[in-house]
């Protein structure tokens, strides 16, 4: 259930003081847990929370003809999805358009920045490359999925294998793991999405935080700099405000680099 | 020839199990059941107001479960979204459950279970089940038992508990295999049933003794896991 | 019987014909059966179970708190937690209300303290016609568990009064485990609905009350840094 009109008011009220309900810093991150091979049958899975919040992410390889104007290129595909099971607001039925905006988001990242090196996913120039999926999946929906999410799919790529692939036979053998790890360039490309509430700006909002969020802006950095970007909903934000958001990012990015950096090597 | 299980098991052994209860703290009940290499969780929203409004029942409360695979549950990734095959699973789950709950309190309602199936090696409708049946409990959904679910099979001429997914899917020696999910309340009442192969009425009447004790120790331990988490 | 112990549906809670099967409860032929996931309790050879979980089941005369889902031409529809909306009908207000200006008097998202006064078919009705009902300007809701509320209040409301006292704060328990906390101070409704989640957490620990008073000498340190 949406919050109260008279809790919202006291959140706003309280984070112009710069405080928050759970004693935390507007800039600061809830605790961060991260664990990998949620699934065995993925080629690689990460199962992030941050908070109370959880989502799941993994990785598949299949085999696919590669697409005509890049024929020694293997591709991106990224789905999301804000399940009914994470959250009592979410209704059944085909994926809204909040679990569209959140899978390109994240896809966004991570082909712009390009951390996935395509072009070692190519097994026959023109014939035959690697495609890879991530698939985003909510368990609880406490707030902040977007950078839970983003987390979630640079951990899962970076704890995939690339399957047996038998030449012979023309098929990839799934269920014996295979060696080569997924080709990853060292750019560790995440999102951090920054938020306005009233004249203030958080990152890392709950879920009763999160609703009275008018604008967001989500930035997908790595140690080079910026790959992607996102403002989402409707509110408007000055220039000056622009680039504070810009900064508070850059900072946060940092720190929350920190926290997952061991999942990362 | 007897048949000989690869992972060593004997014809009447399950795989081992681990149940857990509140895994997703915004639903009104949740939990976690894994048999195996199988791990399924399930969450429950409910009751509350039925919508669509032309689905409401002015009788009693209507209890609506859907079941989903993630992609990378299984080595071939399945294309996100339902399929024929999850929503007729969603349906014999359904069936399996509505049998002990008790909505007559709650007309025009609707009890939401969601089954999503994380890792799937064989037995994923029943693992799916059983996980519902606790999240339900947990929800303080009015209940007059449990429901607990396992398969049992026919491995060639064999009687098998808890197939894994070789069993299942790989096996093709003799008779091949015959895969048959069996769900019953806690006081042994059959509640789903569904078969898959070539069997006769007196393996089968084996089979289904075979699934009921496994069905009392399934219990035992939804039961504990249920307990356990008030200790907190 | 005396202990209560945590019972799930189907479970024997005790066998024979010596007892009979109060709320929550079946006799069968294995005996009286719980039908809920509670604690099962026994008194005077009467069996119920207490649920540990669940939907707010409205009862005639509760005072509740309510989130206004929907403004309709003769009343508001409120949110009370339970599995159906409940209805506040512009006759059920205590004064003059404008039929064309009904979310001048409260509009989406707004709480107020209201009051059950039918639950039928239809529907449950609500009421703001007594002393300490009406809208709420200013504070903070929190949602408990509705089946913790008694443990929460206290008996004869020892628990809740230790909670304002050490808080300063107007507390308002809602019997369907919405709460509202008002204070001076944000600081100390947060300290108030911490205690409150404490109770609610706590809720099997005997001595309680004592407890809680340790628990604000504790924390109270901690909040004057």
């Amino acid at each position: 259930m949406e919050t109260a009109n008279i809790t919202k008011k006291r959140i706003e009220k309280y984070l112009s003081e710069g405080k928050r309900f759970d004693e935390r810093k507007p800039e600061e991150f809830r605790e961060i847990t991260i664990e990998t091979g949620v699934s065995k049958k993925a080629e690689g899975s990460a199962r992030i929370k941050i908070g109370k919040t959880e989502v799941i992410v993994g990785v598949k390889l299949g085999l696919a003809e590669p697409y005509p104007d890049s024929p020694n290129k293997g591709n991106l595909m990224t789905t999301a999805e804000l399940t009914p099971l994470s959250s009592e607001r979410i209704s059944l039925g085909r994926p809204g358009i909040e679990s569209v905006e959140l899978g390109r988001v994240i896809d966004r990242g991570i082909r712009e920045s390009k951390f996935i090196e395509l072009e070692k996913l190519c097994i026959k120039e023109g014939e035959k490359v690697w495609n890879v999926f991530i698939d985003i999946y909510s368990i609880n929906d406490d707030g902040n999925i977007l950078d839970a999410a983003g987390i979630g799919a640079v951990v899962a790529l970076k704890d995939a294998h690339i399957p047996k692939y038998d030449e012979k036979e023309d098929k990839v053998i799934y269920d014996e793991p295979g060696k080569e790890k997924l080709p990853l360039s060292k750019n560790i490309t995440f999102p951090i999405t920054v938020r306005k509430v009233g004249n203030d700006f958080l990152v890392d909002p709950t879920r009763e935080e999160e609703d009275i969020v008018k604008s967001r802006v989500t930035i997908g950095m790595n140690k080079q700099g910026i790959a992607s970007m996102q403002k989402g909903k409707d509110g408007s934000l000055g220039t000056e405000e622009f680039d504070k958001i810009l900064d508070i990012a850059e900072k946060t990015w940092a720190e929350v680099f920190k926290k997952i950096e061991k999942h990362t090597k | 020839m007897a048949y000989k299980r690869l992972d060593g098991r004997s014809n009447d052994e399950m795989r081992p199990i681990k149940a857990k209860v509140n895994v997703v703290p915004n639903a009104d009940g949740s939990a976690m059941f894994s048999i195996g290499d199988t791990i399924a969780i399930a969450a429950v929203y409910g009751p509350k107001k039925m919508h669509p409004q032309h689905q409401q029942d002015p009788e009693k409360g209507v209890l609506r479960c859907t079941y989903n695979m993630n992609s990378f549950s299984v080595s071939d990734r399945i294309r996100p979204g339902p399929s024929r095959r999850s929503m007729e699973i969603s349906k014999i789950t359904e069936w399996a459950l509505s049998p002990v709950v008790m909505l007559k309190k709650y007309p025009g309602s609707v009890v939401d279970v969601h089954i999503n199936i994380i890792q799937a090696d064989a037995g994923t409708r029943c693992a799916g089940i059983n996980a519902a049946s606790m999240a339900l409990a947990h929800a303080g959904i009015p209940m007059k038992e449990l429901v607990s679910s396992i398969s049992v099979g026919k491995m060639d001429k064999t009687i098998v508990l808890d197939l894994d997914k070789y069993e299942d899917s790989d096996f093709e020696e003799g008779e091949g295999s015959t895969d048959i999910p069996i769900s019953m309340t806690g006081d042994g009442k059959l509640t789903h049933i569904q078969l898959d192969g070539k069997i006769d009425k007196k393996q089968l009447k084996e089979g289904i003794k075979m699934a009921k004790k496994a069905c009392e120790e399934i219990h035992e331990i939804q039961k504990k896991a249920l307990k356990e988490t008030i200790k907190k | 019987m005396t202990d209560r112990k945590i019972v799930i549906p189907g479970e024997v809670i005790v066998k024979g014909d010596d007892y009979l099967p109060g709320e929550w409860t079946e006799k069968t032929e294995k005996g009286i059966i719980s039908l809920r996931y509670g604690l099962a309790e026994e008194t005077k050879r009467l069996v119920k179970v207490i649920p540990l979980s669940g939907v707010y089941h409205p009862r005639r005369g509760n005072v509740v708190i309510g989130k206004v889902e929907n403004v309709t031409y003769n009343g508001w529809v409120i949110n009370i937690g339970s599995e159906d909306n409940a209805f506040l009908s512009l006759m059920e207000v205590p004064r003059f209300v404008n039929k064309d200006a009904l979310e001048e008097v409260m509009n989406i998202g707004d709480s107020a303290v209201v009051k059950v006064w039918g639950v039928n078919r239809r529907g449950i009705d609500l009421s703001l016609k007594s002393r300490g009902l009406g809208k709420i300007e200013e504070g903070m809701i929190i949602e408990i568990n509705p089946y913790k509320v008694p443990r929460v209040i206290g008996k004869e409301g020892s628990m809740i009064k230790i909670i304002k006292e050490e808080t300063g704060c107007n507390i308002t328990v809602g019997q369907n485990g919405f709460v509202w906390i008002k204070g001076d101070k944000i600081e100390n409704e947060l300290l108030a609905k911490k205690a409150i989640l404490f109770v609610t957490k706590k809720s099997f620990v005997s001595g309680l009350t004592d407890e809680v008073i340790k628990w604000f000498k504790e924390n109270k340190k901690e909040s004057k840094k």
